[in-house]
């Protein structure tokens, strides 16, 4: 009892992991099943949203971009969750998890419409996806309602989503999971733990030694996962859906990676909290160049194929900017018009008043 | 046709609407076994099931997430938080989520929620139970703010609130839960969000109010006409969005208002009214427009409720300020 209670759950959070960070498979009997073009999408889809991070980066640099928290790093955590769902599953993220929305189908200018701060961006088009929620945990106990209704509705489809190390220490972040463990509610809670909340250090945080545990206190199942093995990722993710659509409940998956690049391209500068050494650390544990080794060894990737999905990103990627430019800007009648389903007197008069103003 | 408290015609607007749509759920902190700490939900779990008529674990936030995400899958859900002043526990899944739902996502997705509250002085309640908040819900673009003054007007504007697509902040004047009874009808009626009602009609002064202060300014009215004051009382019933209308044809006919809210004086409905009346209808007035409210103090202490709330007294004597100006 007393202090070793703590100590003893502690100690059964041990980090799953499958392929280590030269390539090697450690985990045999873990090894998801996955065809060798699933394995191919797979880093594909890393590859590509590395450049597109890269290309995000330079097009925010250039005032072509608005909002942009960089993606470098957690390529595994965010896509290797994202394959393991089907398409009709519901994804609530962060405001660092586009590329999730991107591949559960949000066409790519309207990511970049998002950053701009264009209100065609946040539009579903019939996708099981938000827009990314700005205010941290907020979208945690709207997962739970979202894998409730599910349930309720007799759905064999789950409701993920995703926060950060800072999100884990939010009250909606317990609230959520304690109301879908209350009602076996087919949610997976994915934090993905870049060890910074901006600056604020994850040992800073919280006493708990991982956020993982923190399941433990709402009764759910919970799990540590290393977060740049996209095989680890995608097979927690796989099992956690299983047991939630068979009505065993939901999971926390906490994802441990590293995002390389600054909290946000607003200024944010990491070489005020974090030190060279951490960063090369992380570094050799990079998603991408794991996964190639692996590949290669199987002889599923070369330097051509790469080349291939760089040159095609960087294709789209333009052609998705230019769509974007294409995009009619925004008028306040918009705004207006997206307030309520039938406009009240103020707005009504407000709308006659700034479409009389934006004819002009 | 039936005598109904308030309470018990709150009750039958949500049977009605669980009978007349599956998608209808009603749920909080003791909703459901219990029937709700004032019995609003009285029976329904029994009537309608676990499914649908469920209790929640005690955390308010977490209530009005779930709320979003249920509407989200389809469901139209009607969440109680136990008492008003607990808002402030639920206020980022209000203001800063589903009131910006359909906003958010360009029209794609909505939030037909209802969140059922009670509120109001009058029954010494412990602190942060009783405050009169809906000033800070009618700020909020996005929501709808619906305060009933009796029992018909309750069942009409709840199936209204539960039929709406946009989500309606319903508050239940706790004072007024079981003060008197009224006729209302057992079959389904709305009532018109957005739309006040004359109460009274007068000639000399308009008294715009709502919730329990209609009570009062009726009595109030009444004390007038024995002064040879005239006064058309108007009862808001949704004090967001205001209808302005009756408010401003009211006034063009009376050339004189006050407006009365048991709600403390600072900001708040009763300056928005005021604002409405200035921008409308100032050539029309002969006087000021005053504010009957209570003072700017946090909400009373249970004990100095009495003194603190603002009554029919404090109504006639504001009311004849502005017709002797």
């Amino acid at each position: 009892m007393g202090t070793k209670t703590i100590e003893n759950i502690e100690g059964q959070f041990e980090m799953f992991q499958i392929l280590n960070e030269n390539g090697e498979i450690v985990n045999e009997e873990a090894m998801p099943e996955l065809s060798d073009e699933q394995l191919q999408e797979l880093m594909r889809r890393m590859v590509y949203t590395r450049i597109l991070d890269q290309r995000s980066i330079s097009l925010n640099r250039q005032g072509r971009l608005g909002f942009y928290a960089p993606t470098a790093g957690q390529e595994a955590s965010q896509l290797g969750s994202q394959f393991a769902l089907d398409k009709e599953d519901w994804i609530l993220p962060g405001y660092r998890d586009v590329p999730q929305i991107i591949w559960h189908g949000l066409p790519l200018y309207k990511a970049f419409l998002f950053s701009r701060g264009h209100f065609v961006g946040n539009q579903a088009d019939g996708l099981n996806v938000l827009s990314p929620q700005i205010i941290i945990g907020a979208q945690i106990t709207q997962t739970a309602g979202v894998a409730l209704g599910l349930k309720k509705k007799g759905k064999k489809n789950v409701a993920i989503t995703y926060t950060g190390d800072g999100g884990a220490s939010q009250g909606d972040f317990y609230e959520g999971m304690n109301f879908a463990g209350a009602y076996a509610a087919p949610a997976i809670f994915v934090v993905q733990n870049n060890r910074f909340a901006i600056s604020v250090p994850v040992e800073k945080q919280s006493a708990a030694k991982t956020i993982a545990q923190k399941a433990v206190a709402a009764g759910i199942q919970g799990v540590q996962v290393d977060g740049m093995d996209v095989l680890a990722v995608y097979k927690a993710v796989t099992d956690a859906r299983e047991r939630a659509i068979n009505g065993e409940g939901p999971t926390l998956i906490e994802t441990m990676t590293y995002r390389y690049g600054p909290h946000t391209m607003a200024g944010d500068d990491p070489t005020r909290y974090r030190s060279e050494d951490l960063d090369s650390e992380w570094e050799k544990k990079d998603p991408i160049v794991r996964f190639r080794k692996y590949l290669e060894s199987k002889n599923l990737w070369s330097e051509e194929k790469e080349n291939e999905v760089v040159d095609n990103a960087k294709d789209e990627i333009k052609a998705a900017i230019k769509k974007a430019d294409g995009t009619p800007k925004q008028k306040v009648t918009d705004l207006i018009s997206n307030m309520y389903e039938e406009l009240p007197q103020n707005l009504r008069e407000q709308y006659e008043e700034y479409s009389a103003k934006e004819s002009k | 046709m039936a005598q109904m408290t308030m309470i018990q015609a709150i009750t039958d607007a949500m049977r009605t609407e669980l009978k007349n749509d599956e998608n209808v759920l009603v749920f909080g902190e003791d909703v459901g076994q219990n029937g709700g700490v004032f019995r609003a939900t009285e029976g329904l779990q029994k009537e309608f099931g676990e499914d649908r008529v469920f209790d929640t674990p005690l955390a308010e936030s977490g209530i009005g997430g779930m709320s979003i995400g249920l509407a989200l899958t389809g469901f139209r859900p009607v969440p109680e938080v136990q008492f008003f002043g607990f808002v402030y526990e639920v206020m980022d899944a209000i203001s800063g989520q589903m009131a910006r739902l359909r906003y958010r996502s360009g029209g794609s997705f909505h939030a037909p929620i209802t969140v059922r509250s009670p509120f109001g002085g009058g029954v010494k309640t412990p602190e942060l139970h009783a405050d009169s908040l809906e000033g800070l819900m009618a700020q909020q673009p996005g929501l709808k703010v619906v305060i009933p003054s009796n029992p018909y007007d309750a069942k009409g504007l709840l199936i209204s609130a539960i039929r709406d697509n946009d989500p309606v902040i319903f508050l239940e004047h706790m004072k007024l839960y079981r003060s008197f009874r009224q006729e209302v009808p057992e079959e389904e009626y709305t009532i018109e969000i957005g739309k006040a009602e004359v109460k009274r009609e007068g000639t000399d002064i308009t008294i715009v109010t709502y919730g329990a202060m209609v009570q009062a300014s009726l009595k109030a009215a009444e004390e007038l006409e024995k002064n040879d004051i005239s006064a058309e009382v108007i009862d808001l019933r949704t004090v967001s969005p205001l209808d302005i209308d009756t408010i401003i044809a009211s006034v063009e006919k009376t050339n004189r208002a006050i407006v009365v809210q048991e709600a403390q004086k600072q900001a708040g409905i009763a300056a928005n009214v005021v604002a409405e009346i200035n921008d409308r209808a100032i050539l029309s007035l002969e006087a000021p427009v005053l504010r009957v409210a209570a003072p700017d103090t946090v909400f009373a202490f249970s004990a100095a409720e009495d003194v603190w709330l603002p009554d029919h007294t404090d109504i006639i004597e504001k009311a004849t300020q502005v017709v002797n100006f």
